[in-house]
């Protein structure tokens, strides 16, 4: 990577370069050691009873059996199933409030308006706990609704922001065809608008499948609930291991997906209209647009 | 009503505990985060390497799932603070959590705020002479700062809801206490949540208000 921040190191500064990764290396490798020598360790409970070390077979057999693995594909498929429903859910309910933001009554506008704000400083956990306890519906459903509301609020804002950086001439020649208002904005700036904003949209989803992990709280049996759910059927000892085995499981199937989400940013982000791609570049050159919009909500 | 006025001292509790979340995860977070931009914008390769790796796991962790790791795997490795209360312990963890879990957005944030600072301005600070350090520390940082204070603050606003996450971990905030008090008072819900909803509102829209002033008077500047 060349920035003008610093120029093409000479001998001696790949040499410093050298020696300070170098160090680097050796500091994660230290930290590294340390925590799989903390983890492999024999441990001693408060009783005074010895237990292996977290690497000790004993704490991995579980994983040869069939049924363990059905159970995580089972809760697998529920997280997939909350994050299919609502993402559905969102895409909708972002297209209704787009509508509702833009509209030129301001009847309908303050309104949305006020709601759509509403809705975004919330916390989705307390939205999720308020369906589960006043609806007093299922978990799932309670999840569903709270990720597909939540996220519905910010896909809105997102369309309505891609609606608002769009050329205004679009508009003008739309009604100048003949079209009403309303079908100008459906044929014309709608479409436009949507797939400038594809990939901020498919990142919010990404964000929305990671927040499934929401549910857990409100007792939903997703993949993280199979820490307690595994380790109460099959034994306390089995705790950590499952949790290494969520986790690798999440950060393989997020990874995966923001990388998707990437190459379809990069497929179909970078043309003219989209309002946060700068025109020009900046120190590090072009930027891609899902790497500078993601928030942690 | 009554409910609340009657819980509202555990409530308040609650509130002032989501602050104190906020305030301590908020400053370490955009501590470690601008150390992780900065090393994420050196020239050094391992050090990029290691603030990427960094980075594309935490961001790619679902937040429930780091602060289940805090509160009930690292008690169970034994490496928990301790000389303090359980109450206290919780709190502990769940604000290194959460200030680990928000570092990489606020490192992307400064990062993409160093980005948009014109070319120019690195050029003629590295023509005058000034090395890598000095560019960043006196031309670079103090303009892109100014550039990412609104996106800094939507990440404190995401990080004021993401403080709800921890009521699920045992520590006793808005979400805890209003877990407590509906387990007291199950047939006011609606009434409970809804002051819940409010204190949140009244942190969220005040920093939002912050952000829009900021990003006025940036725009003007500009």
């Amino acid at each position: 990577m060349s920035t003008v921040l610093y120029d093409v190191p000479g001998p001696k500064a790949r040499r410093t370069a050298r020696i300070i990764g170098v160090v680097v290396a050796i500091v994660v490798a230290a930290l590294l050691i340390w925590v799989i020598v903390t983890l492999a360790l024999p441990r001693t409970t408060a009783t005074g009873a010895q237990q292996p070390g977290y690497f000790d077979p004993s704490r991995w057999d579980i994983f040869n059996d069939r049924a363990v693995w059905r159970r995580i594909g089972g809760n697998y498929l529920n997280t997939l199933k909350m994050a299919g429903l609502a993402a559905v859910f969102a895409i909708i309910i972002g297209v209704l409030f787009s509508f509702g933001r833009t509209a030129k009554l301001a009847a309908v506008r303050i309104p949305t308006t006020v709601v759509l704000e509403f809705f975004r400083g919330m916390p989705v956990l307390l939205m999720m706990l308020f369906t589960l306890l006043v609806f007093s519906v299922e978990a799932y459903w309670a999840g569903v609704a709270a990720l597909a509301v939540y996220n519905g609020a910010l896909i809105g804002e997102i369309l309505r922001s891609g609606i608002a950086a769009l050329p205004r001439g679009q508009r003008e020649a739309g009604l100048t065809i003949g079209l009403t208002p309303l079908s100008t904005r459906f044929l014309i700036e709608f479409p436009q608008a949507a797939r400038n904003m594809l990939p901020i949209i498919i990142a919010q989803l990404v964000v929305l499948l990671k927040d499934t992990a929401l549910a857990y709280v409100i007792a939903y049996p997703e993949l993280l609930r199979l820490v307690p759910n595994l380790s109460n059927f099959y034994g306390d000892r089995y705790r950590v291991s499952i949790f290494i085995v969520v986790f690798a499981i999440y950060l393989i199937m997020n990874l995966l997906l923001s990388w998707v989400a990437r190459i379809v940013a990069r497929r179909t982000g970078p043309q003219a209209g989209s309002p946060r791609i700068p025109r020009r570049g900046g120190i590090f050159g072009r930027r891609r647009v899902t790497e500078t919009v993601t928030s942690p909500h | 009503m009554d409910a609340v006025i009657e819980n509202f001292p555990l409530l308040w509790g609650g509130f002032l505990r989501t602050l104190a979340l906020l305030g301590i995860a908020g400053v370490s977070a955009m501590l470690l985060g601008t150390l992780v931009a900065g090393m994420r914008l050196s020239p050094i390769s391992s050090m990029r390497t290691v603030a990427t790796v960094y980075t594309e796991v935490l961001r790619n962790t679902p937040l429930t799932l780091v602060l289940f790791g805090f509160a009930v795997i690292v008690p169970i490795l034994g490496l928990q603070p301790r000389g303090v209360d359980s109450q206290t312990q919780f709190f502990i963890l769940a604000a290194i959590g959460l200030s680990l879990y928000t570092s990489p957005f606020i490192a992307e944030a400064i990062r993409s705020g160093v980005n948009s600072i014109p070319v120019g301005q690195a050029e003629a600070a590295r023509s005058i002479g000034l090395g890598f350090g000095q560019t960043l520390s006196s031309v670079v940082l103090p303009q892109a700062i100014r550039m990412v204070i609104p996106p800094l603050i939507n990440v404190l606003i995401a990080l004021t809801k993401n403080t709800s996450v921890a009521g699920g971990f045992f520590v006793v905030e808005l979400i805890g206490a209003s877990r407590k008090a509906i387990n007291d008072r199950g047939d006011e819900v609606i009434a409970i949540l809804l002051s819940v909803a409010f204190f949140y509102l009244l942190v969220t829209i005040t920093l939002g208000r912050i952000a829009a002033v900021v990003e006025k008077r940036v725009a003007v500047l500009r």
